[in-house]
């Protein structure tokens, strides 16, 4: 599981766009692309490599203030993880 | 109305493939038999329009292709539209003819990544593939692109003489800290197809590497993205070849054709339209050959009914077409298909395969079909 004091940020090949046809962010990769759904555009627009994953929990706990706080940590820890494994999102140090 | 205006499909991929010229001969090039003869490559102007098209329909990616798109001296100028349009850019390359600074200019204006070929671990058998010296500049071009911060996938094609050193093939990946391996099975069209007596590997040599690529996916889980890509010969069911025709690639050809994949202008019957003529847009909805195979009316039996039609869509037109001489077949891939005995012919001819000559990618063979 991510540390709550790590840093996450784009791996190099990832680029995120924002696409007109389907209202969408999306990340692309190499021959991939993934449609993101809302709240996972905002958990990747902070992934600069400057927020920890607790800084960037207390932003969307902000932003979706009618969400508990639990859930919304579940989701970035979950969200993270799998990025992370997928390797589309590294940590720093 | 067409099939396609009806649908809405989106590209989403554009395949460019800016030249046919290549340094290297592969003996499993993708390119078609007769590439030498369709010389006349659309002009600078005429692909920086191809993208701002692309973009317009949807298109998120651009594959930089060929041949090998560095022959071309424009290329800069084409990553930097991409880049103007967000267009995300793989540059596919042998890695041949380049320089350190070509490589740092192409990052500046965008290139989002690089794509080079190996065709094995060592000088000798990686050259005898690509006729000609050019294995220790490839790793010295892979070390290149690492260094200047470029993401780096590292693409060997497989097949008999090769699959057994996937462990290297590994190995070397790792020590070149390859952001992505691609372990992609010879696809038997074109000058694999011609050459397929001499690639096509048996069934135990697929299963062993099969294996060994799983077990460095999950070791290398998160640092090393690893691909590794089954040949149709040794599948039950044919994959969704561009995952359908005409509904997510789009690809022109360096003579400015618009085509669902690099093969098809190789089956009879099909009309193609070109860049020069009309614009992008109404070519992926209008188009004859684009329309001939999407949908379902096309399909006959066992296709038809089958309820993975919509999954693999029939598998490859063109596998169809070079192996029964009916683009419309059931995918020879497919265990159901009709024609599926020429597949199983093909691999106990690799069982008992005595060694037989290479034949290279050569203008020569121009005019043979």
């Amino acid at each position: 599981m991510i540390a709550a004091d790590a840093r996450p940020r784009l791996a190099p090949k990832v680029r995120l766009r924002f696409d007109r046809k389907s209202d969408r962010f999306m990340l692309l990769y190499p021959e991939r692309g993934m449609v993101l759904n809302p709240t996972a555009a905002e958990i990747v627009k902070r992934c600069t490599g400057e927020l920890t994953v607790t800084e960037i929990i207390a932003q969307l706990a902000e932003q979706y203030a009618a969400q508990s706080r639990d859930a919304i940590e579940r989701e970035v820890v979950q969200f993270l993880d799998a990025m992370t494994d997928r390797g589309l999102v590294r940590s720093e140090p | 109305m067409s099939a396609g205006a009806a649908s809405g499909y989106r590209p989403y991929t554009l395949v460019a493939e800016l030249t046919y010229r290549c340094p290297l001969r592969c003996v499993y090039c993708s390119n078609p038999l007769d590439y030498a003869r369709r010389r006349d490559e659309v002009d600078t102007e005429g692909w920086l329009r191809v993208l701002r098209e692309a973009e317009a329909l949807g298109v998120v990616q651009v594959n930089l292709t060929g041949g090998e798109p560095l022959v071309r001296d424009d290329l800069e100028a084409l990553v930097a539209e991409a880049e103007r349009l967000e267009l995300y850019t793989n540059l596919i390359t042998s890695g041949i003819p380049v320089t350190r600074d070509r490589l740092a200019r192409l990052r500046d204006l965008g290139l989002d990544n690089v794509q080079i070929s190996i065709q094995d671990v060592s000088a000798g058998p990686s050259d005898r593939i690509a006729g000609r010296r050019s294995f220790d500049r490839k790793l010295q071009v892979a070390r290149w692109i690492k260094e200047l911060g470029l993401p780096l996938t590292l693409n060997t094609v497989l097949h008999r003489e090769n699959l057994d050193r996937v462990p290297e093939v590994i190995e070397l990946a790792e020590a070149l800290d390859a952001d992505r391996l691609e372990l992609a099975n010879t696809q038997y069209l074109g000058w694999a197809l011609l050459n397929r007596r001499a690639l096509l590997p048996t069934r135990e040599q697929l299963a062993q590497a099969r294996a060994i690529a799983a077990e460095a996916r999950q070791r290398l889980k998160g640092r090393m993205e690893v691909l590794f890509v089954t040949p149709d010969y040794y599948v039950d069911f044919p994959k969704s070849c561009m995952d359908g025709w005409g509904r997510r690639f789009l690809l022109v050809s360096p003579d400015g054709l618009v085509l669902p994949c690099h093969v098809a202008h190789t089956l009879p019957g099909l009309t193609w339209e070109s860049v020069r003529d009309r614009p992008l847009g109404e070519i992926w909805r209008d188009s004859p050959g684009f329309n001939a195979f999407r949908g379902e009316a096309w399909m006959s039996e066992p296709c038809r009914s089958c309820e993975r039609r919509t999954t693999d869509f029939g598998g490859c037109r063109c596998q169809a077409y070079h192996l029964t001489g009916n683009a419309a077949a059931t995918d020879p891939a497919c265990s159901l298909a009709p024609a599926h005995a020429l597949i199983e012919a093909a691999r106990r001819e690799a069982v008992d395969a005595a060694p037989v000559a290479l034949e290279y990618r050569t203008r020569r063979a121009g005019a043979r079909t």
